[in-house]
């Protein structure tokens, strides 16, 4: 497995030869650097460390210092892991770019959605709601939670408002429509998790 | 950002000619039939643009065999052959819907006067 960490740029459209257009997101991926390589005899599982995006010395704490200057990498905003099953292509320095992943391709992207604040029934878990008019006082409400023949209690799980979004999100199967590795840019069909700017990490389907 | 725009910059055609809303245009499509590719033309009022960069389309309006059609094309759309601009028109907002609610005599736009025309 492969993957690449990137700031999502927003969506666009491009052109296929015949003329067609597809939706694509934009995502500035890498240039990614392995900051560490986690073994299955040391850590129990075979990953690489990336780390990916410019961030100035003094914003960077003692501890995180520490760890890239052990690893001799200059220090990075994100870090993030990916598995991978052959551990020895990888070196810890290696610059990973782009090109690792050709148009055409199926990838995966994941990153954290935007947070929708404290939202409702309706929203939160596509409930109906009742008449806006005609004398009815239920608008939006959740509606009955449960009943005394259902054990007299309300059971774990019950869908009902609270907080949405800004989890962790993936979707799958993304064709990759291009990439360009000069200005690190990789075109992908469809929608991805997050607000623009947003980090995202994009692997290769397990 | 503009790493975005340079990706719809791409995508951009240069040789689409100035045109606005109340121009007379003639858009030759290309359309497929079987395997076969062809050029239709479509001529009409351009009744509005929206959207900007890459993703802009116009509107035509043409009155055909007594029914208003209309066709929305991508700006930049390369089953676009050409565009020709017939005729520049004289109007006074950005989007001419008001049309679509007139006929004949009264659906006539002014032609723009004092332009330079090539």
């Amino acid at each position: 497995m492969k993957g690449i960490l990137g700031r999502k740029l927003g969506m666009t459209q491009v052109a296929k030869e015949d003329g067609t257009l597809v939706p694509v997101t934009v995502i500035e991926a890498g240039p990614c650097v392995v900051v560490q390589k986690k073994t299955p005899e040391r850590d129990g599982y075979a990953a690489v460390q990336l780390g990916f995006g410019a961030v100035r010395e003094n914003k960077v704490n003692k501890p995180l210092k520490g760890h890239f200057s052990k690893h001799r990498v200059r220090p990075m905003r994100y870090l993030r892991e990916v598995r991978v099953e052959n551990l020895d292509a990888y070196q810890v320095g290696q610059e990973i770019k782009v090109d690792i992943f050709s148009p055409g391709e199926r990838v995966d992207v994941t990153g954290i959605s935007r947070g929708k604040g404290f939202a409702g029934m309706i929203k939160r878990w596509g409930g109906h709601r009742g008449p806006m008019a005609h004398g009815s006082k239920f608008h939006r409400a959740p509606g009955t939670l449960a009943s005394p023949r259902s054990g007299g209690r309300v059971f774990p799980g019950r869908h009902m408002p609270g907080r949405m979004g800004y989890e962790r999100v993936t979707v799958k199967n993304l064709e990759v429509v291009r990439v360009d590795a000069e200005k690190n840019l990789l075109l992908v069909k469809g929608a991805v998790p997050g607000a623009r700017g947003r980090l995202v990490t994009v692997r290769a389907p397990e | 950002m503009d790493l975005l725009q340079s990706v719809e910059q791409g995508e951009m055609r240069t040789d689409i000619p100035d045109f606005a809303p109340g121009d007379t245009v003639r858009v030759h499509v290309k359309v497929v039939e079987g395997n076969r590719e062809r050029i239709q033309v479509f001529e009409g009022t351009v009744i509005g643009r929206r959207g900007k960069g890459s993703q802009e389309t116009f509107t035509v309006r043409r009155i055909s065999y007594g029914v208003g059609v209309e066709r929305i094309f991508p700006v930049h759309s390369r089953r676009i052959e050409k565009i020709e601009v017939v005729r520049k028109g004289e109007v006074r907002r950005a989007k001419l819907y008001y049309l679509r609610d007139l006929q004949g005599k009264a659906a006539r736009i002014k032609e723009k006067r004092n332009q330079a025309r090539d």
